[in-house]
């Protein structure tokens, strides 16, 4: 124990001295908040909508069916009653819900005029943002196809309501993928680095002729790792609640736990990369170009999955990123508890074992 | 007393590739041993046996009295090793550095405090304990890696190549050092490639083509191959060798 200790503040006395660095790993989140301010948009097909028709009359129908036929929406299910309706959108099963009321064919039959209610999940704003307008774009053009048939002007209204974030902002979609980015590069670049410095200076094979335990040494070079991403998380979270008014909305100490089980999975990544890698330049450029990139593209808070090849959403899954941006999603911006992640949290748990154990395993071939 | 190095037909294959073939010899404690040999001659590979870092694949072998198959962690207690690289952390001070190397030796908080002054006091380098390590000279850095590779007081030191890249004088220190420790009944077995130094050792022994060709003192083995010096000894013997650099 006192051995490990040893090794722990040597970690870091490394670390601490290493002054640009300290600056880079700090500055990194800080800067992409700033930077993530302006998120990308993007057509978006198929997304998932729930259909409420109180109306059940002939116009209800055809509008239901010319939703159903374009390609923009996939009818999840039809509901009876709009009560379900915040289970699905908690879930994540819809992404938009459509409501006629019971007066719908009435009033349209009567007046010429009728109003529809339309609510989103603002949760991912331009998602939110980009199906509303498909939809109003359909309900436009049904408007004139049904002022046709009639000789006389028709109007459907789509009433249109924003869910979780009803300003629109950016910033609770990039917050969380901020998070992911930043944790996810500085614990495998950090943790490949060190460990490929030790093999670069010839100190591993001191290390491994002395009765230092090689999981000592993994263990020494993981700690202060972890304990900076914690602080980067602490500092991710303050910025967002200081400047974009953005609180975590459901339990802290739950949201920390995620994350800590998404820091030790990619330093574990970490030090599987570290074990392939000879020199520290490779090491960095396998953390950059071999997380980086899966981290920004199959995370889902550039690009949406769903909207992805089949090849790709299958890949993604692959991504720990992934499940992890819909933890703190679901956490900090919908305030949801355990039970609506428990499955993103066993999926993360399974990963973190496996690599690992992996990673372990294939650290003390090398020794050998 | 027995031989703090003892082996017995050592031999380490990798696959076809016999690398260490049918080593048998013994090193007294206190000896300073020369290991010499080519590059590709089978040094290294010999001594990553008795570090207990590789497993031999056939032979027998014992290191201050431990055996390389079954007791390596036993064996890594009692041995120091030194590379040429130096093996220290530049971004640490010179008491880092010790405190650093004593402490994963398992060496107590005293113990490594009163170890770091003595050790300061016989390099002389009272005044740079809190200097980095990447500010040192090259030939201070080479005896701050020696003390910190016997920070332990080991039975045993390995040292492979550690005199690479230094001038002379430094050398010479360097081997002052060398025989100090040797003094207190450190054995150490060395590997060079400069010939002057192996003229200081007590034994030398020779590798070609992972077999040892001659083990005997510098000056028994001039007589024998009727060389002026070691430098001719070692042409004699590697010159025919097959196998080529690693």
């Amino acid at each position: 124990m006192r051995q490990l200790i040893t090794f722990i503040r040597k970690e870091f006395l490394h670390v601490l001295r290493d002054r640009k660095t300290l600056l880079m790993l700090f500055g990194l989140p800080i800067a992409q908040i700033v930077l993530f301010g302006f998120a990308l948009s993007n057509e978006i097909k198929n997304s998932r909508i729930a259909v409420v028709d109180y109306s059940k009359d002939p116009t209800t129908t055809r509008l239901i069916s010319k939703i159903a036929a374009s390609d923009y929406f996939d009818i999840q299910r039809s509901l009876a009653s709009a009560d379900q309706l915040h289970t699905a959108f908690k879930k994540g099963d819809i992404k938009m819900a459509v409501i006629f009321p019971a007066s719908f064919g009435d009033d349209l039959t009567h007046t010429g005029k009728a109003t529809m209610q339309v609510i989103a999940d603002a949760s991912d704003p331009n998602q939110a943002t980009t199906i509303t307008n498909y939809l109003s774009q359909i309900v436009t053009d049904y408007n004139t196809e049904l002022a046709k048939d009639a000789g006389q002007p028709m109007q459907i209204n789509p009433e249109t309501q924003m869910m979780y974030n009803p300003e629109l902002r950016g910033a609770p979609n990039f917050v969380p993928g901020v998070m992911a980015l930043v944790l996810m590069l500085v614990c495998t670049m950090m943790t490949s680095v060190a460990i490929v410095k030790e093999k670069e200076l010839g100190t591993m094979e001191i290390l491994l002729v002395s009765p230092f335990k090689p999981v000592y040494i993994i263990i020494s070079k993981l700690a202060p790792n972890l304990l900076i991403s914690v602080l980067n998380l602490f500092i991710i979270l303050f910025l967002s609640w200081l400047f974009l008014d953005l609180p975590v909305k459901g339990s802290l100490v739950l949201l920390v736990t995620c994350s800590i089980l998404f820091i030790l999975t990619s330093l574990s990544i970490g030090l599987l990369l570290s074990i392939n890698a000879r020199t520290q330049q490779a090491a960095m450029m396998g953390s950059l170009m071999g997380m980086m990139l899966p981290t920004l593209l199959l995370t889902g808070f550039l690009f949406p999955i769903e909207n992805m090849p089949l090849a790709l959403q299958l890949l993604s899954n692959l991504v720990p990123s992934r499940w992890y941006f819909i933890i703190v999603k679901r956490v900090m911006l919908k305030g949801l508890g355990i039970t609506a992640i428990w499955r993103e949290m066993l999926i993360l748990t399974g990963m973190c074992i496996l690599l690992f154990t992996i990673s372990l395993k294939k650290f003390k071939i090398r020794l050998q | 007393m027995p031989p703090v190095i003892s082996t017995n037909q050592l031999t380490k294959r990798f696959g076809q590739f016999v690398a260490a073939n049918e080593l048998t010899f013994q090193v007294e404690k206190g000896e300073i041993f020369g290991f010499l040999g080519a590059n590709g001659a089978g040094k290294t590979t010999a001594m990553r046996m008795l570090c207990g870092l590789s497993i031999p694949s056939s032979g027998k072998a014992t290191v201050a009295g431990f055996d390389v198959y079954t007791q390596t962690e036993k064996i890594k207690q009692n041995i120091g090793y030194m590379s040429q690289k130096f093996s220290l952390y530049d971004d640490l001070t010179v008491a880092e550095n010790i405190r650093f190397y004593a402490g994963i030796y398992g060496m107590s908080k005293q113990a490594i405090k009163a170890k770091t002054t003595e050790l300061l006091q016989e390099l002389q380098l009272e005044k740079e304990a809190k200097t980095l390590v990447k500010a040192l000279p090259l030939g201070w850095k080479q005896k701050l890696a020696f003390s910190v590779a016997i920070v332990h007081n080991p039975d045993i030191v390995f040292l492979d190549e550690p005199t690479g890249g230094v001038d002379p004088v430094t050398r010479r220190q360097f081997w002052d050092l060398i025989y100090a420790a040797s003094d207190k009944g450190v054995t150490v077995f060395v590997t060079t490639h400069y010939m002057d130094e192996a003229e200081y050792c007590n034994r030398v022994s020779i590798m070609v083509d992972g077999v040892i060709a001659a083990l005997d003192s510098p000056a028994n083995l001039k007589q024998q191959f009727n060389a002026a010096n070691m430098e001719d000894v070692f042409y004699e013997l590697a010159r025919n060798a097959k196998r080529k650099a690693d």
